[in-house]
């Protein structure tokens, strides 16, 4: 019998060590001697020119060894990474309530942030514009507005039987990684510098150090073991923190760490971009979509980051998995002074999926339909109603087969059936029920990103260490890779060490985003080790005097036509006569291709598929709802190991309920974040989880395209998920006499109250 | 006797270390000095769990207590006579996992891992107290603990399955370590002008409180560690009320249950519970385990934070406080103690020495609901709390009180003047819904609006209402459970 390590349900690699408290990250990496610790000074003025910095005060505090502001910085004051926007250091303009001004190193972490809070800083006040709107009508923007036609929606929407125009609002969201951003720097001779950095970017954190200070890529060294939860988070972010650490250790030749307050690191880093959604649909009497207009307007921030990826994704993903035939998106990326915005999970497409979802519900709403129907409806056809708006084919939809067999599970019409039973006898408490589709484009919009590379080692006693440049932020990315490349020699997984990202090991790696890490990482991993393992074979064949087609890696050993070694024994053999056992292995993402300035091409290898049913029962006189029953049908292709990937299912699921329902971003009239901290921002808790919760994945579809396995990517596409607990609630509030709910996301208490008495007003 | 160092138990050995300042949090001593890094830092408030550690403390008839507190805003001192298990002192000597580890491996429960350690020792605190626990003891359980990556159903699963492993628990060589740091004096740190007390008699409180009027007054800390995480105020003197017998008592007189000052929410609620069942849910809902293990209803209310969760159910029910000052004692009822914006009664050296809360009359309804974006441990943006005696249809008794809405916690007295001596239907109740508008002018903040803080009380009253008509029998939490 073979045993396979791809397939199996595995622990994550760490999990005995998560639980034991003896998992690594940053904070608890033994700290060097000299070590001074860094805190950062904030703007608290959210649009100002800067009159005067005064860190006497900072200084003369107890145990500050040094402080560094803009005029310290030796090389390049930005961490910008697509435009040069973003200082590490404001100079002359704050442009949000938040932004760094200054760091200080200190002999502890208090004394640091003790001191921090010590400078005096005046500031000529500018007007701020603090929401999209408002920049919308200013025209501010970081980027131009963007736009994608096709067919001829004006004319469609003229002709429709039927036609609906609103606006809906979506909240943004914190990453709420629970390991906080941080990096230590340290010193290394002749002019290096290593940096331990909380990231899903070392790459990014090595460049950006070594522009600012002064050195080149050859000379940094950035590495990563695990993140505390990442999330989109740590993609841009953490080259602020890393480069902030890098300039004091450079300046003070000691090593320094700088790990933020959660307070800090809220107000300070950016978050997910939140969206007003106008739009303008015309539809037939069977609910089919002629015609639609869509202008977003997304919270941007002071600077550009990632906000031009997020809107592309999130023009791409407004038509989930919808043929929009004639459709029209105007995308404005806002200016507002508030932190700059940011990647988080899903990056853009769950802003525009849930536009077109809203769109369907109030279609289905309008003509008195089940908005299942009218989902049904509108999805992608297989052989015709199959090109995207961005002219891809849509080649491997599913969507008809997941609802078959969801809707069926579920036994979604009944529950409906019952709800609305029950909902009629009911005077405060009432139940709604909806069911919702994603269809999410794995790759990289930006083409050149879907690379990547990897470093195998095979060890003379059969043992193998393997690295690449994904990082592991929780997601089992470096189980999953493990895992192919335990196959790859036929060996048991714990027989491999994945060691920590490493900007030295594996150069130039891209970010681990866009849910791309083990379908990027896993080939390449197994393309170095398939060298490997060609060299090995070539050894045996000519040693033994076999042909390679005789020759296989199994069960931790090779079978040599009728003789059977240790794979160890191979090893040691073949490092005898001089034979290599290391390799890199390079993949690039085949098949891709994409025009930015027409938005047409391919920019997807494929796509992933999932759908949900959720049932919520909402109480119409506190507003406060509660998830009673959720079915997910997901699909991964053909999973690598189902455990993980279940887990990437259900904790997206739950994260964007999260996102729709309690975690609200507030900022006052002065700028000021007034949720920054698990206080006051509310991510789900344990009792949140609904009593009756069936996740599942699809089992028997692998993927049409040529991956890892035929396995898909899920880091991102479960989130999107949750919508149906959005339309769930919206479910239970719509009445005859409110049949088109106003319900802002997130669906607090508060709003949903206010969906209510929109009503009571007309 | 006084002196400067502190002994307890950590993980089975008998640590003694001097404390230079009285204010270094348990999170940072294990982190810091100790460089004992499984229990993280997540938030420095108390709110996410990722520092969570279990504290051990004398029971009674050699048995002990377990307690999952927050590490992160409990100060060093406190630990004094104490033991204290951190993940690391989970796993047996050979290295063995848990059954708690062992079933949040087997179940998948970890995947970034950073609040793993506080999960596992919130479940290693319920494996200890409760061997069957429901999906509801499990919520309750983990309230305290958020994770960002599972979604929590594996962990709920670990928490289910735990219990197929036994571990090697020996109450008895706990209590004996136990024996071994008590402490029989108090306890009083002096070094570089700063100052931490820890007496064990009400005297000796009283004396110190009188002797430095302006000093700190610590009950749970979990208020008060935040001055110090969040603010980065320097605390001089600290007396602790922790180690106080008298005030650590639960008493019931002919009419009163008698709640010592530092009585923790975890054992003050039970019993108020008991009186006025009525007040679970929101109880529940108030914080969360850890919090509640050293949070005080005294520090509660001494703190008087208009949000705060216990003051409108305890003002209802008329509710008093008994105030020392040296050897003196006064009585103050509840709902008189607050007079603006935390500013109250307390004089200086005046200390809340216990709450005399009045036991339950057969007839009346007491009931108190919270409005807040999440369940589980949230800060209130509305709080309400009745009690209702009807003789018939009448109303021979109504009083309502709220949090969110003014600068203190307060009675409804317009709302209450109409429903008294009304009839209790919809059309008082309607005319009292318009007199909440004249009690009350909320603030917009990051928790509610002014309009819909309105909106909520009125909906929140409909609701008590409905709820003594039959016709909402259930919260959307108590749904279905």
């Amino acid at each position: 019998m073979v045993v396979r390590a791809v397939g199996k349900a595995l622990p994550h690699d760490s999990a005995h060590l998560h639980v034991a408290g003896t998992a690594a990250y940053t904070d608890d990496l033994p700290e060097p001697r000299d070590l001074l610790h860094l805190a950062v000074g904030m703007s608290s003025v959210a649009h100002g020119r800067v009159r005067r910095v005064d860190l006497a005060g900072v200084r003369e505090s107890d145990g500050v060894v040094d402080v560094m502001a803009a005029s310290d910085i030796p090389g390049e004051n930005n961490y910008g990474s697509i435009v040069k926007d973003d200082p590490v250091f404001a100079e002359e303009l704050v442009q949000y309530v938040g932004q760094p001004l200054f760091a200080v190193a200190a002999t502890t972490v208090d004394a640091a942030r003790r001191a921090a809070r010590r400078a005096r800083i005046e500031v000529d006040e500018l007007e701020a514009i603090l929401d999209p709107l408002t920049a919308v009508e200013r025209q501010s923007f970081v980027l131009p507005s963007e736009t994608i036609v096709r067919g001829d929606p004006d004319a469609a929407l003229e002709n429709a039987a039927r036609r609906v125009q609103r606006r809906v609002f979506v909240g943004g969201q914190d990453q709420f990684y629970l390991e906080g951003q941080i990096a230590m720097a340290l010193p290394q001779e002749d002019g290096g510098m290593l940096v331990y950095s909380s990231t899903q970017h070392p790459d990014e954190v090595q460049r950006i150090v070594a522009h600012a200070t002064n050195r080149d890529a050859k000379d940094i060294v950035v590495i990563c073991r695990r993140m505390g939860g990442a999330f989109g988070g740590k993609e841009s972010q953490a080259a602020l923190i890393g480069v902030v650490a890098a300039l004091a250790a450079d300046k003070t030749g000691r090593p320094c760490k700088l790990r933020l307050d959660r307070d800090d690191d809220m107000i300070m880093t950016g978050k997910r971009h939140d969206f007003v959604i106008d739009y303008d649909v015309g539809f037939d009497e069977t609910g089919l979509i002629r015609g639609i207009a869509f202008e977003f307007a997304s919270r941007c921030g002071m600077s550009a980051d990632l906000s031009g990826p997020v809107n592309d994704r999130a023009m791409f993903h407004c038509d989930n998995a919808y043929f929009l035939e004639n459709v029209r998106i105007v995308s404005h990326r806002c200016k507002t002074h508030t932190v700059s915005n940011t990647a988080f999970r899903g990056f853009g497409g769950p802003q525009g999926m849930f536009a077109i979802e809203h769109v369907i519900d109030d279609i289905a709403r309008t003509l008195g339909k089940d908005a299942c129907e009218i989902r049904r409806r509108n999805f992608y056809g297989k052989d015709d109603r199959n090109v995207t708006h961005y002219h891809q084919v849509v080649e491997d939809n599913i969507l008809d087969e997941l609802f078959d067999r969801l809707q069926a599970s579920s036994d979604y019409e009944g529950r409906r059936a019952a709800i609305r039973e029950f909902n009629a006898s009911s005077r405060v408490l009432k139940k709604g029920i909806a069911i919702s589709p994603v269809k999410f484009g794995i790759s990289f919009t930006s083409t050149l990103l879907n690379q990547a590379g990897a470093l195998v080692h095979v060890y003379r006693d059969g043992t193998v260490q393997l690295n690449h440049g994904g990082t592991e932020m929780g997601q089992g990315l470096y189980i999953k890779v493990a895992q192919v490349v335990a196959d790859e020699f036929g060996i048991g997984v714990d027989r491999v060490r994945t060691t920590a990202a490493d900007t030295s090991k594996v150069p130039n790696a891209s970010a681990t985003a866009a849910s791309s890490g083990s379908d990027m990482n896993g080939r390449a991993a197994q393309k170095a080790a398939a060298r490997i393992r060609k060299r090995l074979t070539a050894y045996a064949a000519r040693q033994y005097g076999v042909s390679e087609a005789e020759i296989n890696f199994r069960d931790g050993k090779v079978y040599i036509a009728d003789r059977i070694i240790e794979f160890a024994d191979l090893a040691q053999a073949a490092w005898a006569e001089r034979i290599s056992l290391s390799a890199t292995g390079y993949y690039r993402t085949p098949r891709i291709h994409y025009d930015r300035e027409t938005f047409s091409g391919r920019p997807f290898f494929y796509f992933a598929y999932g759908a949900a049913v959720t049932e919520v029962v909402v109480d119409l006189l506190t507003g406060e709802h509660r998830v009673l029953r959720v079915d997910i049908l997901h699909d991964c292709g053909d999973s690598l190991n189902p455990a993980v990937d279940l887990g990437q299912v259900e904790g997206g699921y739950v994260q964007g309920v999260g996102w729709l329902t309690s975690e609200e971003l507030w900022w006052n009239d002065k700028g000021e974040l007034g949720t920054h901290a698990p206080s006051t921002y509310k991510i789900p808790t344990c009792s949140d989880l609904a009593p009756d919760f069936r996740a599942e994945l699809v089992r028997d579809m692998a993927n049409r395209e040529k991956t890892i396995y035929r396995s898909k990517a899920v880091g991102e596409p479960p989130l999107m998920l949750a919508l149906s607990a959005f339309h769930a609630i919206r479910d239970a509030l719509a009445s005859d006499r409110n049949p088109l709910p106003d319900l802002r996301a997130p669906a607090t208490p508060e709003n949903i109250l206010r969906a209510l008495a929109g009503a009571n007003h007309e | 006797m006084s002196s400067a160092r502190i002994r307890f138990v950590l993980n089975g050995e008998i640590v003694e270390t001097a404390v230079d300042d009285p204010t270094r949090t348990v999170l940072q001593f294990l982190r810091e000095d100790l460089r004992l890094t499984g229990t993280k830092e997540g938030c420095a408030e108390g709110d996410c769990g990722a520092c969570t550690v279990v504290v051990v403390e004398p029971g009674s008839d050699g048995d002990v207590e377990l307690k999952a507190i927050n590490a992160c805003i409990q100060f060093l001192p406190t630990l004094d006579g104490k033991e204290l298990i951190t993940v690391e002192g989970l796993s047996g000597g050979s290295g063995e996992l848990h059954p708690v580890q062992r079933a949040m491996v087997d179940e998948h429960g970890s995947q970034c891992g950073f609040c793993t350690p506080g999960f596992v020792m919130s479940l290693f605190a319920l494996y200890r107290h409760n061997d069957k626990p429901t999906r509801r003891d499990i919520d309750d359980a983990l309230a305290g603990n958020l994770c960002r990556c599972t979604g929590y159903r594996p962990i709920i699963a670990a928490a289910q399955s735990m219990h197929t492993r036994r571990d090697d628990w020996d109450t008895a060589a706990h209590a004996r370590l136990l024996n071994e740091v008590a402490r029989d004096d108090d306890l009083a740190i002096e070094h570089q002008g700063r100052r931490f007390f820890a007496p064990g008699g009400i005297e000796a409180f009283a004396a110190l409180c009188s002797r430095y009027p302006d000093a700190t007054i610590l009950a749970g800390g979990t208020d008060i560690g935040l001055w110090v995480t969040k603010q980065h105020r320097s605390l001089d003197t600290i007396i602790y009320a922790g180690r106080v017998a008298q005030m650590l008592e639960i008493e019931t007189s002919g009419t009163h249950l008698e709640i010592g000052g530092a009585v923790p929410l975890a054992r003050a609620i039970p019993a108020i519970v008991e009186q006025y069942p009525g007040l679970d849910e929101m109880f529940r809902r108030f914080a969360s385990p850890p919090i509640r293990n050293a949070g005080t209803l005294g520090g509660n209310i001494a703190n008087g934070s208009p949000i705060g969760d216990s003051m409108p159910a305890l003002m209802v029910v008329g509710a008093t406080l008994v105030l020392q000052k040296g050897a003196d004692e006064r009585e103050i009822a509840l709902d008189e103690f607050y007079h603006d914006y935390q500013v109250n009664d307390l004089s200086p050296g005046e200390f809340v020495a216990r709450i005399r809360v009045p036991l339950r009359e057969s007839d009346a309804i007491v009931a108190s609901q919270k409005w807040s974006k999440r369940f589980d441990q949230d800060i209130s943006a509305v709080c309400t709390a009745y009690r209702l005696e009807l003789s018939g249809e009448m109303v021979r008794d109504f009083r309502m009180a709220c949090g969110g809405l003014a600068a203190t916690i307060r009675r409804a007295a317009h709302c209450e003047n109409v429903i008294n001596g009304s009839s209790w239907n919809e059309d008082t109740i309607d005319a009292a819904c318009e007199a909440l508008a004249r009690d009350f002018s909320p603030i917009t903040d990051m928790r509610a609006s002014a309009d819909m803080r309105l909106v909520a009380v009125q909906n929140l009253l409909r609701r008590f209402f409905l709820e003594t008509t039959g016709e909402a029998p259930e919260t959307v939490y108590s749904y279905g459970r």
